[in-house]
């Protein structure tokens, strides 16, 4: 069965790290990959989304509303504009993050502030948690990213079947790797 | 399946062209194909020598020039930039090639990051070019190298035609080596390469002929495949991603003709597939390219575009909308909508300065964008421009939009913006054209001393090339005085000064004839200006705010407006550029280095 992902943020969060770290693993593990990247005008600060596919067999690289398994949502709002591509008996795991857009500053579009409420109201899987606030305690909030990912692995109970630390090790750039471990085990832990 | 490595489909071409053992590539950058030169300067520049030409007509020429001169050559770019390298693809279309040569086209559905989604895959007949479709990483990776040998094969140039989703995916990707290839002997043929009218019209029927042998050779090629379903009904053809969500939406339920060679296609192979099949779809995106030639093999009854959209991506999910008129599976609903969230100048970006101050005068200028970072004044709260069409047209409009003012008695002056890449790449010859015409226009060059929209790559004003070594600066200023701008209708000011790029404006605005500004600021995401920049960043006085709101006009994506008061919050990506310093008439907002 081919599982679906969809990683949403924005422009300049990370997005792309944590899903070459994510595909990797799934490779590692013996399943066929696709991830697909939407970059171009998605950057300057604009929504971004990624999405990842696994299975025995996987054609598409990208699909369509109501097909995610699971979405890991970076900032608070972003979550709620994944939300149709969430199957039912999905999983959201989102951070608490808020970023406000530039209308959002300019007063041109408003923020919903009790997003996560009104998604905990509906989506029974609903994971919150502030990844961005533990990445800025632990010194850098660049790992947010990671938290997310030990969150991730931990509640699709993966770490059995991949080395992620390693994982994180091979792929962040090698100054920050104590930091994104310390980051990959206060997501688990989360 | 340990030994294959993940890669991106642009990431595989590069690969690939490695491996072919090619000898020159040239691009000019533009999304979703930019990666593939990228891959090529950072990982081969050792045995490639690479560059970033200033348009893709000029990296077309390079590519077609080392190709005569016997290497092994490569081009990329993205759909709308093959459109700009179409007169010298026509002709190497009749010439043919002595050294293989192999362009690739990035095709755009969805319009990502395109002003539209043009169907390349009719270039293929259009300019007689054999077309490769891959579907996939490894199939970029191998068909750029079979493409090398078709190429010298059937000496014809080879067009590969991905779009956004091959370029942008990731899959496993089992990799070779390098194949040494030799420089094949220049030797002087006008009668091939020299095209007078004499050699064009004795080179079309040899090309005809071409084509004819590339069809037979199509019917046992490598590129193509037939995927048969035991006691499937359904037969589905189809090429390049459109094959993937194929495969997805039918499933078990079809047999499958993929095609990798879509130019020429192969009416053979089409045909004893259609045959067999009591039900038959063409599953392609945008355009009824493929559809049309299965019709005109007399299948005439066969289901695509009246099904499948022509507009958009396609996922699998869209097609069994289509086919199966399968609704999408339930999800959930919530009351809360995510604001919008457009992509915006980045705090420090120099364009912001400019589009300040023209937000000032909209009254008196007519303005005209183009494609860059730039074409995001187009957004409130700027509104800077009202038309935008391709590259170099925001200084060439000008010329017949001051006509148009003219003649309706209106007194507001056209007004043009380019990027520095952008004035390189076609506005040199736009401007020349003002100045001809002795136009009554202000045209604007955004100097942010890069590339910046599709991801800093290098231009000619750069002083550093794609392979990394410094290179001579062509000096923007000394072009537009050559190209007959002298000092009293020529302004350099740096965009992020308010009263000096207002006075700018202003003096165009007055003045009689061709007037250019350019602006001169690097854009803030360059390493060495971010290094430059260190920790500096505007701190506000919540004391002396008073909540006028006149910082929040800059709409700076680091400025925060809570509680009746400004805030730049730490980590809002303030880079102390001193726009809002000058905006703040209470001294409230200061510039801390730190
Ligand atoms: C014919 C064509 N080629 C390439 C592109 C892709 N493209 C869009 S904007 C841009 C770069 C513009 O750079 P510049 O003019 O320097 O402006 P900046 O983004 O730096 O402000 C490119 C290459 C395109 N839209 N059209």
């Amino acid at each position: 069965m081919t599982k679906s992902i969809l990683l949403i943020g924005v422009g300049g969060q990370g997005t792309i790290l944590i899903s070459r770290i994510l595909s990797a693993g799934f490779a590692r593990m013996g399943y066929d990959v696709k991830m697909s990247e939407i970059h171009g005008m998605s950057q300057r600060g604009g929504s971004v989304t990624t999405m990842i596919r696994y299975g025995d067999e996987v054609s598409s690289p990208n699909f369509g509303e109501a097909e995610a398994d699971i979405i890991i949502s970076f900032e608070k709002s972003e979550a709620i504009r994944a939300l149709p591509q969430l199957k039912k008996g999905g999983t959201v795991i989102t951070d608490d993050y808020e970023i406000l857009s530039v209308p959002v500053l300019t007063g041109a579009s408003s923020y919903p502030h009790d997003a996560l409420e009104q998604l905990r109201a509906v989506v029974p899987n609903t994971i919150i948690i502030e990844a961005f606030k533990a990445a800025e305690k632990l010194g850098n909030s660049r790992c947010q990213n990671i938290v997310l990912l030990g969150k991730f692995v931990k509640t699709m109970g993966l770490d059995e079947k991949a080395d992620w630390k390693e994982l994180v090790a091979e792929n962040v750039p090698p100054r920050t790797v104590d930091i994104n471990l310390k980051a990959y085990e206060l997501g688990y832990n989360m | 399946m340990s030994d294959k490595i993940m890669m991106s489909g642009n990431e595989a071409i590069a690969r690939g062209v490695w491996e072919a053992g090619v000898h020159v590539a040239a691009a000019y950058p533009g999304t979703p194909s930019t990666e593939i030169l990228e891959n090529i300067g950072t990982l081969f520049k050792d045995d490639i020598y690479c560059e970033w030409s200033v348009n893709e007509k000029v990296a077309f020429e390079v590519a077609a020039g080392a190709s005569i001169g016997g290497a092994r050559a490569f081009c990329a770019f993205k759909h709308v930039g093959m459109n700009v390298a179409t007169d010298p693809i026509f002709s190497m279309g009749y010439a043919g090639v002595n050294g293989g040569l192999v362009f690739v086209t990035a095709d755009d559905p969805g319009c990502w990051s395109s002003q539209n989604e043009q169907d390349n895959r009719w270039y293929g007949p259009h300019t007689k070019i054999a077309m490769l479709e891959p579907s996939d990483s490894q199939e970029c990776l191998d068909f750029v190298k079979a493409a090398y040998e078709l190429s010298e094969r059937f000496d014809t140039p080879v067009m590969i035609r991905v779009t956004t989703r091959v370029c942008h995916s990731k899959s496993l990707v089992q990799t070779g080596d390098r194949k040494d290839v030799d420089v094949i002997k220049y030797e002087r043929n006008p009668s091939k390469f020299a095209l007078l009218p004499a050699t064009a019209i004795a080179r079309h029927p040899v090309r005809e002929k071409l084509l004819a042998e590339m069809e037979e050779y199509s019917y046992d090629c490598p590129f193509n495949r037939v995927e048969e379903t035991e006691g499937a009904a359904i037969g589905v053809i189809t090429s390049g991603i459109s094959y993937q969500h194929a495969r997805e939406a039918f499933g078990k339920k079809a047999s499958y003709l993929k095609l990798g060679l879509t130019y020429p296609v192969c009416g053979k192979l089409v045909r004893e597939f259609c045959e067999k099949y009591d039900t038959l779809y063409v599953i392609e995106e945008n355009d009824p390219y493929l559809e049309l030639q299965v019709k005109a093999l007399g299948f005439t009854g066969i289901h695509g575009k009246d099904l499948v959209p022509a507009c958009n991506e396609l996922n699998a999910a869209v097609l069994r909308r289509a086919i199966f008129n399968e609704e999408p599976g339930e999800s959930y609903h919530v009351e809360a909508t995510a604001p919008a969230r457009p992509p915006t100048m980045c705090a420090g970006c120099p364009h912001r300065g400019f589009f300040l101050s023209l937000s000032k005068v909209l009254d008196k200028v007519v303005p005209a964008g183009d494609i860059g970072c730039y074409g995001l004044g187009t957004q409130a709260p700027f509104n800077g421009f009202g038309f935008s069409l391709c590259m170099g047209a925001g200084f060439s409009t000008l010329v017949g939009l001051s006509q148009a003012l003219k003649r309706q008695s209106d007194p507001r002056k056209a007004l043009g913006m380019v990027g520095d890449s952008t004035f390189f790449h076609s506005g040199i010859t736009s401007l020349i054209d003002i100045v001809s015409s002795e136009s009554n226009v202000i045209a604007c060059v955004l100097d942010n001393s890069i590339t910046a929209m599709t991801g800093h790559q290098e231009n000619p004003g750069t002083a550093r090339n794609l392979m990394g070594q410094s290179s001579p600066v062509v000096d923007i200023i000394a072009l537009v005085k050559a190209c007959g701008i002298d000092e009293d209708h020529l302004r350099v000011v740096d965009p992020l000064d308010i009263s000096a790029m207002d006075a700018a404006l202003r003096d165009g605005i007055e003045a009689n004839g061709p007037f250019v500004i350019v602006t001169k600021r690097p854009c803030v995401l360059i390493k060495e200006v971010a290094r430059a920049n260190g920790k500096r960043h505007a701190v506000i006085d919540p004391e002396k705010c008073i909540g006028c709101r006149m910082c929040m006009s800059a709409a700076c994506p680091a400025i925060a407006f809570k509680d009746g008061r400004s805030m730049i919050s730490e980590g809002s990506g303030c880079i102390g550029c001193g726009l809002c310093t000058q905006l703040c008439r209470f001294g409230a907002i200061s510039i801390v280095e730190e």
